[in-house]
């Protein structure tokens, strides 16, 4: 079986050959790693799709090296908007900050009487690994590398859905700019998302947070205006606001 | 200066840091990944502390319960403070955000947090987030750290320890994006660097950064290890992918059967009770499954959701029809460095060592699901807080750069001379060896014949190095000097159990099989002066 990954020293992709048989695709770079060339270099940790290090491109989509199966004739690429180090090893310090700058944190804790439904209402955004394939599968930074991406606001969403949390404006008001407004709502971060969470209907929830606290859409506002067939597709859309 | 260098950024470190900044220290965390990608992030099944919220609990049986597993190699008073500090730990992650698990009680706080049954518990007692206990603390303390404003630096791997009169002064490192040596002086250094169950290559369920980096950097730096021949196997691992199934599987009611279908041990006794059960079996020629599908696969996607994800893509079986093929194999070293009642490593003053690599002597000879999460927090709280209190009379006098030069000078020495020899077979062949010889059952004869195996590994080693010549991320470099790490490791292994002729918890010896009282104590191992770095 062969497959090609692109090389950062040649921009090039490189042939390999594994033995036939089913193969994770992480054994299969160990494996050549060890025995073929020394100088593949990648990032590998849990090996068991957990700790959120081995995110590539296969075929241009986004998987866990540990978790996919190779077939003949994959195209193995690093993850995109991300810095290529080498190989298929990222600089993922772009995709941290955005964790800082949307605050996605308990702002202040307070007592709360939580049940198993409350435990179920983030069970699925606290699964996050901060693996950066929805990072990378994100058209919008394509546009602007400034957005604060997928897995950010999903970690805010989650942070402001929780009873323990005292103070929700507080971060309600750090993902406005280059925020919740700038997704396109497309759902690719869904689609690649190893661990099934969905980013996209995070985001959604946060806008209808955000109008709640006084927020509005920007782009959204200018761009309906004096459209007569306006339906209103924007969540918690008020036509007046901001006129 | 920096007031407290924490090396390690899982759970222990980051904990560590969090109540060293706290106390009103400056601080940074280095790590040779990032946070979130460490050991931690694998913990499952749960975090111990005698909450009482399902059936009744009490601080003393929790001791109690750990003292007993620890087969007499416990510090009593190092048991009866983690224990005793276990329900405001708890308290202190509610506060942080950690999404435990819930019950529907009507109650408040940390009340609400469900708790199940754990191997060697007199009690239900393991908080839990699901089976993702250990990622969601991890992710929470982390979301903390960068709302505390904490400093990290990534993508730097630990090569020594700078001492001056058997006091720490900081570290080297190599940043391994740029290749460069780099010298961090500290006041006080908090060690969390891990433990070395992946000298067990290909059998454990370790990630492959646990390479007992920093234990060996301890010995290097002229402190002491100890309790290095308990090594944890973990009874259920799956069978080809090493990859854990957590013991909550048990806990909440699953079986192991044979080939026959028959049950042969008890599933909830302590896991070196459990894994030499398994063991003996396959010794007889059987095949050992877990059975989980008498739970049914509501409770199942419930409880267990990650397993059954894992069980599927790993191993082609479906647990709500299927039985799970599973092996023992290497979990948790229950041996590290050796620390005192403030956990400030035996022999290096200012240096403090927390979590896996630490031997705080809370396990013993064998430690108890759930309470690993428990000593990375709690005790990771108290190593910040005792480092922090060692910069208040601390020099702020930096170590000159001697250490440096030196260890730059011999990482410029491996990226140039030629390498006759692939380590990396070997790495596999130390892995295999330590399964076979140094394993859940261990005979005088296989442990010398592992140790001359080690001894001329160690010769070899001379004509390995390192193929991949590029100065930056250098990831075949890092590789070989966890390498080098195992094989320093590897004899202080062999020879606490060569030395430990009797058996007790994870130490079985063929031949000595009860516990001896004589032996009764810890085995405590230093290099020789002439050996260390200074």
């Amino acid at each position: 079986m062969q497959i090609k990954i692109l090389r950062s020293e040649t921009g090039t992709h490189q042939l390999y050959t594994l033995p036939a048989g089913e193969i994770p695709l992480l054994n299969a770079l160990t494996y050549i790693k060890e025995t073929q060339d020394a100088t593949l270099t990648f990032a590998a940790g849990c090996r068991a799709s957990v700790c959120g290090t081995c995110a590539v491109r296969v075929n241009g989509r986004e998987e866990l090296a540990c978790a996919y199966k190779v077939k003949p004739g994959d195209i193995i690429e690093p993850l995109q908007y991300h810095p290529v180090l080498r190989d298929l090893k990222v600089d993922k310090h772009k995709a941290k900050e955005t964790l800082s700058k949307s605050t996605a944190w308990l702002h202040t804790s307070q007592e709360a009487s939580l049940t198993h439904a409350d435990e179920k209402l983030s069970e699925t955004q606290t699964d996050c690994i901060l693996c950066d394939s929805c990072y990378s599968a994100c058209p919008v930074y394509a546009v602007n590398p400034d957005f604060l991406g997928p897995f950010a606001l999903t970690r805010a969403y989650r942070y402001s859905s929780d009873k323990r949390e005292g103070s929700v404006k507080n971060i309600i008001d750090n993902i406005q700019s280059n925020g919740v407004w700038d997704c396109t709502l497309c759902g690719e971060c869904t689609a690649v998302c190893p661990k099934g969470i969905d980013p996209k209907m995070d985001i959604t929830m946060l806008r209808g947070i955000s109008v709640q606290e006084g927020y509005d859409d920007p782009s959204f506002a200018t761009q309906s205006f004096g459209t007569p067939d306006f339906g209103g597709g924007g969540f918690g859309f008020d036509p007046n606001a901001g006129f | 200066m920096i007031d407290v260098l924490i090396i390690g950024s899982g759970g222990a470190g980051l904990t560590a840091a969090l109540s060293a900044k706290e106390a009103g220290a400056s601080v940074t965390i280095v790590g040779k990944t990032y946070p979130t990608n460490s050991q931690t992030s694998m913990a499952q099944g749960g975090m111990n502390a005698a909450l009482g919220n399902v059936g009744d609990d009490h601080v003393s049986s929790h001791i109690a319960d750990t003292i007993k597993s620890a087969h007499g190699l416990c510090d009593e008073d190092m048991v009866r403070q983690m224990c005793t500090d276990a329900p405001k730990t708890i308290t202190w992650l509610e506060s942080l955000g950690v999404p435990f698990s819930r019950l529907d009680n009507a109650k408040s706080g940390t009340q609400t947090i469900a708790q199940r049954q754990m191997g060697g518990a007199s009690a239900k007692r393991a908080c839990y987030a699901q089976d993702y206990t250990g990622l969601k603390i991890l992710h929470t303390l982390y979301d903390t750290c960068l709302k505390e404003k904490i400093d990290f630096l990534d993508e730097h791997y630990l090569l020594n320890l700078i001492t001056q009169e058997k006091t720490v002064k900081g570290a080297t490192f190599l940043d391994i994006r740029t290749g460069e040596v780099k010298q961090i002086n500290a006041k006080s250094v908090v060690m969390a660097t891990g433990g070395y169950g992946s000298l067990y290559h290909g059998f454990t369920t370790n990630a492959y950064g646990s390479t007992g980096d920093g234990v060996a950097a301890v010995l290097r730096a002229g402190g002491a290890v100890s309790d290095m021949e308990f090594i944890q196997f973990h009874p259920t691992a799956l069978k080809h992918s090493c990859i854990l199934v957590s013991e909550s599987a048990r806990g909440e009611g699953g079986y192991l059967v044979n080939e026959s279908g028959k049950r042969f041990v008890d599933e909830l006794k302590p896991r070196d009770e459990v894994a030499r059960a398994i063991f003996s079996q396959m010794q007889e020629g059987e095949r050992v499954f877990l059975d989980v599908r008498h739970l049914g696969e509501e409770k199942l996607m419930e409880l267990l959701p990650q397993e059954m994800e894992l069980c599927k893509m790993h191993e082609h079986v479906d647990p709500v029809k299927d039985l799970i093929p599973i092996k023992p194999v290497a979990h948790y070293t229950m041996g590290g460095i050796e620390v005192d009642h403030a956990l400030e490593v035996n022999a290096i003053k200012g240096c403090f060592a927390v979590g896996e690599c630490s031997n705080a002597k809370v396990h013993g000879a064998n430690r108890l699901g759930g309470n690993s999460l428990l000593e990375i927090t709690a005790f990771g709280k108290f190593a910040g807080e005792n480092a922090y209190k060692h910069t208040v009379s601390a020099s702020s006098k930096p170590a000159d750069d001697t250490q440096q030069q030196k260890d730059a000078a011999d990482i410029e020495t491996l990226l140039s001379q030629e390498a006759n020899v692939n380590f990396y077979p070997y790495r596999e062949m130390l892995g295999n060896l330590f399964y076979e010889k140094v394993g859940i059952v261990r005979e005088n004869a296989q442990l010398q014949e592992a140790l001359n195996e080690v001894t001329s590994m160690q010769v070899t080693q001379k004509e390995m190095g390192v193929a991949d010549k590029s100065p930056t991320n250098n990831q075949n470099l890092i590789d070989f000097l966890e390498f080098q790490n195992a094989l320093i490791l590897a004899p202080t292994i062999i020879s606490a159990a060569i030395a430990r002729d009797e058996s007790r918890g994870a130490h079985y010896k063929v031949g000595f099989e009860s516990e001896n009282e004589t032996l009764k104590k810890h085995i405590v191992l230093q290099w020789k002066k002439e050996e260390t770095c200074k």
